[in-house]
C-alpha cells in the first residue's frame, strides 16, 4: 500500500486527466449547441452557415443513397494508395541518396525546388497527361507526399549519432550492415513523423485532386456542394473528412507504439 | 619475443579547404604482449588519431604499422554507443553478428563475461535502465566479445562522473588483466594513466610526437585505486605534468 501522500499524488494525476478529457468534450458539445441555437433563433443564415441538425439530416440522406460510402471509400482508397507508395518510394530514394553522397549533393537543389513548389500548380498538367480520373488524383497526392518523405527520412539518417557509425566501422561493419542495423532502427522516430506528415499530405493531395477532377470522393462532394450552393453538403463533407483524417492519424500512432518498444 | 604491435614513424596529415594540418609525426612504439600503455598529451594533440589509424577508421599518411599475425584489435570509445533498441545481451553480440561469428560458443563466452562482471541480471534490459558506469562496462564487454588481443581505449571514462570513473576504471582494469589482454588507452587524466598503466607515453603539442615514455613501477603494484596511494605516484605525476608544459 502506498503512503497517503502518494495516494493524493495519484488522485491528483487522475483528476487532471479527467479534467482535460471533460474540457475536450465540452468544447465540441458547446460549439455544436451554440451553433444549433444560433441557427434556431435565426441569428445566422442556415443557407450559408448550415446547422448541426441539417448536417445530421444530410448524413442520414446520404446514408440512404447507396453511393455515400462509395465516396468515402474512394477518398480513403486513394489516400492509402498514395500514402503507401509515397512512403515506400520516399524511403527508397532517401536510402539511395544516403548511400551515394555525391548523388545527394547533385540532387539537393532540385529537391529544394520541388519541395517549395506548391504541387497544386502541377494539377492541370497531371490531369492533361494522365486523364481526369483516379490516376491523376493518386499521382498528385503521391507527388506531394514523396518529396516530404525523402527530406524527412534523409534528415533522420543525418541525425544518427556519428560515434555509433564509428563504432560500427570499428567492428568491421559493411555499409549494408550499417544501413540495416543502425540507420534504419535509429531513424524510426523520424520515419514515424514522416508517416504522420504523410497521412495529411496524401489526404491534401487527394482532396485537391478530387476538387480538380470532380468525379467522385469526399472532395467531389464538397466541390459539388459549393457549386450548387448546398452548404449542408459542404460542411458534411468537411466533417467526414475530419473523422477520416483522425482515424488515419491514430492508425499511424498505433503503428508507432508497436514499432518503438524500448525506452 | 616479437612485439605484438610495432608502429614505425607514423604520420598523419588532415586536409580541409583551409589547408592541411599535421596531426601526428614520427610516432614509433613497440608494444609487448599483455602491456597496458597510456597515451597522454595536451588536448587536441592527435592522441585519438593514433587509435583511429590503428583500428583502420582513418588512413595513415606515412609510416608502418606491424601487427603480429592473428592479432585482433578492439576499439572502445568515450561514448558507450549502446543501441537503445537492443537489449544488453544483443548490444554485446553486435560485433559477433557483424562479423558473422554468432556461434553458440561465442554467445556462451559473452554470457560468461556478463555474468562475471555483474551484469547477469540485466541481459534482457534495455540500455536506458542502466547507470553510466554499467553502460561503460557493457561497452567493454561488447568490445571483448569478438576476442580482440589488443584493446584500444579512447578516453573510455571521460563521460562518467568522478566516483563512477574511479570504480569503473578499477573494473575495466580488472577485466582487461583478467582476460589477459594488451591495451592502449588514450586519456587526458594523468592520474588515471599512471594508476592503470605499465607505461605512459607523453605526447607533445600538435603535431604529436613522443616527448617521453615512462615505465611505471610501483612498490605495491595492485589495482588502479590502490596504486594511487603508492609513494611513487606523486613523483610520476609531477614529471609528466612538467612534460606537458601546460600554461593557462
Amino acid at each position: 500500500m502506498f503512503s497517503l501522500e502518494h495516494q493524493n499524488y495519484l488522485k491528483k494525476i487522475r483528476r487532471e486527466k479527467w479534467f482535460v478529457l471533460i474540457c475536450q468534450v465540452a468544447i465540441i458539445v458547446i460549439f455544436l449547441i451554440v451553433w444549433q441555437l444560433l441557427a434556431d433563433f435565426k441569428l445566422i443564415n442556415t443557407f450559408i452557415f448550415s446547422s448541426p441538425k441539417d448536417v445530421l439530416d444530410t448524413i442520414i440522406n446520404l446514408h440512404n443513397t447507396n453511393n455515400f460510402y462509395q465516396h468515402i471509400w474512394i477518398t480513403v482508397y486513394e489516400t492509402i494508395v498514395s500514402f503507401t507508395m509515397g512512403t515506400l518510394l520516399g524511403c527508397v530514394i532517401a536510402t539511395i541518396l544516403w548511400w551515394n553522397k555525391i548523388l545527394y549533393r547533385i540532387c539537393d537543389p532540385y529537391l529544394t525546388i520541388l519541395n517549395s513548389l506548391p504541387k497544386v500548380a502541377l494539377g492541370p498538367i497531371i490531369i492533361i497527361w494522365s486523364g481526369a480520373g483516379m490516376k491523376s488524383i493518386i499521382l498528385m497526392a503521391l507527388f506531394i507526399s514523396v518529396i516530404i518523405t525523402i527530406i524527412n527520412v534523409y534528415q533522420g539518417f543525418m541525425e544518427v549519432d556519428a560515434t555509433k557509425i564509428k563504432l560500427m566501422q570499428s567492428l568491421g561493419a559493411t555499409k549494408r550492415q550499417i544501413y540495416l542495423k543502425l540507420m534504419v532502427p535509429s531513424s524510426i522516430g523520424n520515419f514515424i513523423s514522416a508517416l504522420k506528415i504523410n497521412v495529411s499530405m496524401s489526404l491534401i493531395g487527394v482532396i485537391m485532386g478530387e476538387f480538380l477532377v470532380s468525379k467522385e470522393g469526399i472532395g467531389y462532394l464538397i466541390m459539388y456542394g459549393s457549386q450548387v450552393f448546398n452548404l449542408d453538403l459542404v460542411i458534411t463533407g468537411i466533417f467526414i473528412l475530419c473523422i477520416v483524417a483522425t482515424i488515419m492519424y491514430y492508425l499511424v500512432c498505433y503503428v508507432e507504439k508497436k514499432l518503438i518498444k524500448y525506452d | 619475443m616479437e612485439p605484438i604491435l610495432k608502429i614505425d614513424h607514423l604520420k598523419k596529415i588532415y586536409h580541409n579547404r583551409q589547408g592541411e594540418t599535421l596531426a601526428v609525426e614520427d610516432f614509433s612504439y613497440e608494444m609487448e604482449e599483455g602491456e597496458f600503455v597510456s597515451i597522454v598529451g595536451p588536448s587536441g594533440c592527435g592522441k585519438s588519431t593514433i587509435l583511429s589509424i590503428l583500428c583502420g577508421l582513418e588512413v595513415k599518411s606515412d609510416g608502418k604499422i606491424n601487427i603480429r599475425d592473428n592479432v585482433k584489435l578492439g576499439y572502445m570509445l568515450q561514448q558507450d554507443g549502446l543501441f537503445p533498441w537492443r537489449t544488453i545481451l544483443d548490444n554485446c553480440l553486435l560485433g559477433l553478428e557483424l562479423q558473422h561469428q554468432l556461434t553458440e560458443e561465442n554467445k556462451e563466452y559473452v554470457l560468461h563475461l556478463l555474468e562475471t562482471y555483474g551484469l547477469k541480471d540485466f541481459i534482457n534490459s534495455y540500455p536506458s535502465s542502466l547507470s553510466g558506469g554499467m553502460r561503460q562496462r557493457v561497452a567493454l564487454i561488447r568490445t571483448l566479445a569478438t576476442k580482440p588481443d589488443i584493446l584500444l581505449l579512447d578516453e573510455p571514462f571521460s563521460a562518467l562522473d568522478y566516483q563512477t570513473r574511479l570504480a569503473v576504471s578499477d573494473d575495466v582494469f580488472r577485466i582487461i588483466k583478467g582476460e589477459k589482454k594488451s591495451a592502449i588507452m588514450v586519456t587526458h587524466d594523468l592520474s588515471e594513466a599512471i594508476s592503470m598503466s605499465d607505461k605512459v607515453i607523453v605526447l607533445s603539442k600538435r603535431p604529436a610526437t613522443i616527448k617521453n615514455i615512462y615505465p611505471i613501477i610501483m612498490t605495491n603494484q595492485s589495482t588502479p585505486i590502490e596504486n594511487r596511494k603508492c609513494k611513487e605516484f606523486a613523483s610520476y605525476y609531477d614529471k609528466i605534468w612538467k612534460d606537458l608544459d601546460f600554461h593557462v
